[in-house]
């Protein structure tokens, strides 16, 4: 692998890492709105406590994106903000809003559970964000230009991402409230977000061939074992809700993000841009990409203890119970 | 409005509110590691109360501030798309860096704000260096960057317009990095120093004269004064700097416009272009030449030695400098006042104009700090990268510019309000369950 596609490669698991965690995060955004049933305060005080020491944190792989991004690939990144200027303005909004009203609430006069105007706030940006994001993404597999993240096939892509969100949120939920009977709430949600991922991720592939050729060319190319793994891990993870077995739902649904994700990266390798933008093509001197591994390097030396305490201290045991 | 204008304004608007938060983001950890240091040692409960306090503000301060700094990274593409694939490869190796150092900063922030009853006392105040150490290494690389805007290092063009040559390290350490990273470091403790002042200073005018006041006063102006006398320091250094480097924005500065000899420091006024000369200013003669060269006879160039198109707005600059130069110095002259009644009384000062003077010298500090980027910003202009490339042609082309100014004032405006609200808010609070 050349040194960009090493690069390329780091960048992608940042993406993957972003779309794990804070894609959690936006997800229990949906379900602070979403909240119902008689328990619906201690569900929102439950997304706020798993999310309220980690969320800062797990955002900084979005900036760490994209700063490599225009570090390694700068043209990539000047044609990406042209033609997704749009959408990556909404989704910016929503990023904005959603980390605000999440603060405020929490340092608000009322305490955090009932319904109210930063609750609201916080869950629809949660759903604007990633939802706009992921049509960026759409954009691209569709064949970027600037109105391609407009197409329905984009927004497709867009709703799909914000179901895996609520997915993934649900499960981690699900496990932070282990044994409680907040649990058979956050298996019921995990259970409909989950059907309608998959049915949403059933659509997309289907119409792949027709609306997205660089998607579909991707996923039945070399992605095509990861893609059939997906499919497998998908039926893996359903099973997980509807037995209730939360750590390995959420283990499953982790790793369908991971795999999907994957998947399409393997299949356009070594695309940057399909169709004609490559990796190496579009990537820094060598000067620059030298530099930024050791700066990745070294970072990740400081990072990784970082990250293992941080989960550690907040992860360990199930924290709605502590708090 | 055209594309370049409103790309403008919402660059500055976003950066402007940004650095707010960004300097409490430097200046405010290390307060809460002083204090709570303080209270290990002593044990005395005040130090601990302050540290938990600050440490409560800090936590809607670095939403805001890690929200508009994402903001910050999206538009340097959007509004920016050709200054940035121009310059990605070359001054992308900060951004890259300040990145692990907001990844460090958030990741100790959680466990700091939300590990009092977690972590042992001795742990709980280590967790705060890397907040401290993180926030000063993010403005120091971010400000690697801007420094690079000013004095582009690190590559060569070919005669075909390629970059060739390219050496990010040679960028981030480029002539003006070692002249304006520490200006701005030590600005952000100056703003943090004075606005944490403010605050105690306001307590103490309303009689809430309490050990807690006044120990958050005196420790807001140790900050506040022993880092204005590096401001001053660092600002001349800045200034004798670009006289070499930047000749227009040098010229800029006090509106010299025909080169001269014994040029003088313009104080006020405003400099007008068909006259050639600032109106209505107070002249003091060959100091300008002095500062810039040590000699009152050292030349300035002036702006009419530039082509028109190659100037900055004398007038911005101008009475942007005036304004950080003037505030800058009064608060250098209070804070003097501050230290010397303190050590003659041997106790704090607390009579009623001095602690009005002190709560108007917080936002005073914050005009300071924004004056200062206004020098900058504005006195690079019309280039984004000096000499290289100019703002008109880096500006994004795409549709809707306005709207995106209009959303995002809108918002600002709001996180303001809502920011100062909650803020008092905590106060009260705190004030209730003391
Ligand atoms: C509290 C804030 C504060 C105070 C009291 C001062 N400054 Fe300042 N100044 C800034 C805050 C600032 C800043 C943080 O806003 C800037 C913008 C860019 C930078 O690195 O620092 C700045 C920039 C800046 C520049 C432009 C540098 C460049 O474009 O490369 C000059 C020449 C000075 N300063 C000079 C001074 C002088 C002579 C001061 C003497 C009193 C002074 N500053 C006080
Ligand atoms: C260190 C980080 C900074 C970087 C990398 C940076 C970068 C930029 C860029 C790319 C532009 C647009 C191009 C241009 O007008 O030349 C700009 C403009 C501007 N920035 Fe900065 N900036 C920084 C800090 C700040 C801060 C803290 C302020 C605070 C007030 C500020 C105020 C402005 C203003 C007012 C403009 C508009 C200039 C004009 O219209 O002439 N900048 N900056
Ligand atoms: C002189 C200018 C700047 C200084 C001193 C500065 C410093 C800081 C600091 C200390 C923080 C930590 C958050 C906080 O405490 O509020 C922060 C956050 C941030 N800044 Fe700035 N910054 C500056 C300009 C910029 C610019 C120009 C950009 C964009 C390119 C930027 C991007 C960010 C981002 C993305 C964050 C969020 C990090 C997180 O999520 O934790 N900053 N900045």
């Amino acid at each position: 692998m050349s040194e960009a596609g090493i690069i390329a490669a780091v960048l992608w698991l940042a993406l993957t890492a972003y779309a794990v965690l804070a894609g959690a995060d936006f997800g229990g955004g949906v379900w602070d709105l979403f909240a119902s049933g008689p328990r619906a305060r201690e569900q929102r005080q439950a997304v706020a406590t798993a999310m309220g020491p980690v969320w800062e944190a797990n955002h900084v792989w979005l900036i760490f994106m994209i700063t490599g991004l225009f570090t390694a690939f700068p043209s990539a990144f000047g044609v990406l903000s042209l033609d997704l200027y749009v959408p990556f303005t909404i989704a910016l909004v929503g990023i904005v809003l959603r980390g605000a009203a999440f603060a405020f609430r929490a340092h608000g006069r009322e305490a955090v559970g009932g319904a109210s105007t930063w609750g609201v706030a916080f869950g629809t940006a949660s759903i604007i964000a990633p939802f706009f994001l992921a049509t960026g993404i759409g954009a691209v597999a569709v064949g970027l230009t600037s109105s391609s993240w407009a197409a329905p096939y984009s927004f497709l892509i867009g709703c799909f991402a914000v179901s895996m969100c609520a997915y993934l949120a649900a499960t981690y939920l699900m496990v932070e409230t282990e044994a409680t009977p907040l649990e058979s709430d956050f298996r019921q949600k995990a259970a409909i977000a989950g059907v309608v991922a998959g049915v949403l991720a059933v659509i997309c592939l289907g119409l792949a061939p027709l609306a997205a050729p660089n998607l579909a060319h991707a996923l039945l190319g070399r992605g095509l074992p990861l893609a059939l793994l997906a499919l497998i891990n998908g039926l893996v993870a359903l099973a997980a809700v509807s037995r209730s077995r939360p750590r390995i739902a959420r283990v499953a649904v982790a790793g369908q993000v991971v795999l999907v994700l994957w998947a399409w990266a393997v299949g356009q390798w070594p695309s940057l841009i399909p169709p004609t933008v490559t990796i190496d093509a579009a990537a820094a001197p060598s000067s620059t990409l030298d530099a930024l591994l050791v700066v990745i390097g070294v970072g990740m030396l400081a990072l990784i203890p970082s990250l293992a305490i941080l989960f550690r201290v907040f992860k360990a045991r199930n924290p709605a119970a502590i708090d | 409005m055209d594309n370049l204008t409103l790309a403008r304004a919402t660059m500055g608007t976003s950066l402007g509110f940004h650095i707010v938060f960004a300097v409490l983001g430097v200046g405010l950890p290390l307060l809460m590691l002083v204090a709570e240091g303080l209270w290990l040692r002593t044990k005395d409960e005040v130090w601990l109360d302050l540290a938990r306090r600050w440490a409560k503000a800090f936590g809607i301060l670095f939403a805001v501030g890690a929200v508009s700094g994402t903001a910050l990274s999206f538009e340097l593409g959007l509004l920016w798309p050709r200054f940035m694939a121009f310059s990605g490869a070359i001054f992308g190796l900060p951004f890259s860096a300040e990145g692990f150092a907001f990844f460090i900063e958030a990741i100790f922030l959680g466990l700091y704000l939300y590990g009092w009853n977690r972590l042992s006392p001795v742990a709980h105040w280590l967790s705060a260096i890397p907040v401290a150490v993180s926030g000063a290494l993010s403005s120091v690389f971010v400000v690697m960057a801007n420094a690079w805007m000013n004095t582009p290092t690190g590559f060569r063009l070919a005669s075909d317009g390629h970059l060739v040559d390219v050496d990010p390290l040679a960028a981030a350490l480029n002539p003006s990095t070692p002249t304006e990273d520490p200006h701005m470091l030590v600005s952000a403790y100056v703003v943090t120093g004075f606005l944490v002042a403010a605050v105690y200073a306001a307590g103490l005018l309303r009689r809430r004269d309490d050990l807690l006041h006044r120990r958050g006063l005196t420790l807001g102006m140790a900050m506040a004064a022993s880092a204005i006398v590096l401001s001053g320091i660092t600002g001349d250094t800045s200034a004798r700097f670009i006289y070499q480097a930047q000749p227009a924005k040098f010229a800029a500065l006090e509106g010299i416009y025909t080169t001269t000899r014994c040029a003088p420091v313009s104080v006020g006024g405003i400099p007008v272009d068909s006259q050639h000369h600032v109106v209505g200013a107070i002249e003091i003669p060959c100091l300008l030449s002095l500062l810039a060269a040590f000699d009152p006879n050292a030349e300035v160039r002036g702006l009419e030695t530039f082509p028109p198109d190659d100037r900055p707005n004398a007038v911005l600059v101008h009475l942007s400098y005036d304004s950080m130069v003037g505030f800058g110095l009064t608060l250098g002259l209070l804070a003097a006042l501050f230290w010397a009644l303190f050590i003659y009384a041997r106790r704090i000062p607390l009579r009623r104009p001095l602690l009005w003077a002190l709560v108007a010298a917080g936002p005073a500090s914050v005009i300071a700090m924004e004056s200062g980027w206004f020098v900058t910003e504005f006195g690079r202009q019309p280039w984004i990268v000096y000499g290289i490339l100019r703002t008109s042609e880096a500006a994004t082309t795409a549709p809707a510019l306005g709207l995106t100014f209009v959303i995002f004032f809108a918002i600002y405006i709001g996180l303001a309000i809502t920011t100062a609200r909650l803020l008092l808010l905590q106060a009260r609070r705190n004030r209730t369950a003391a």
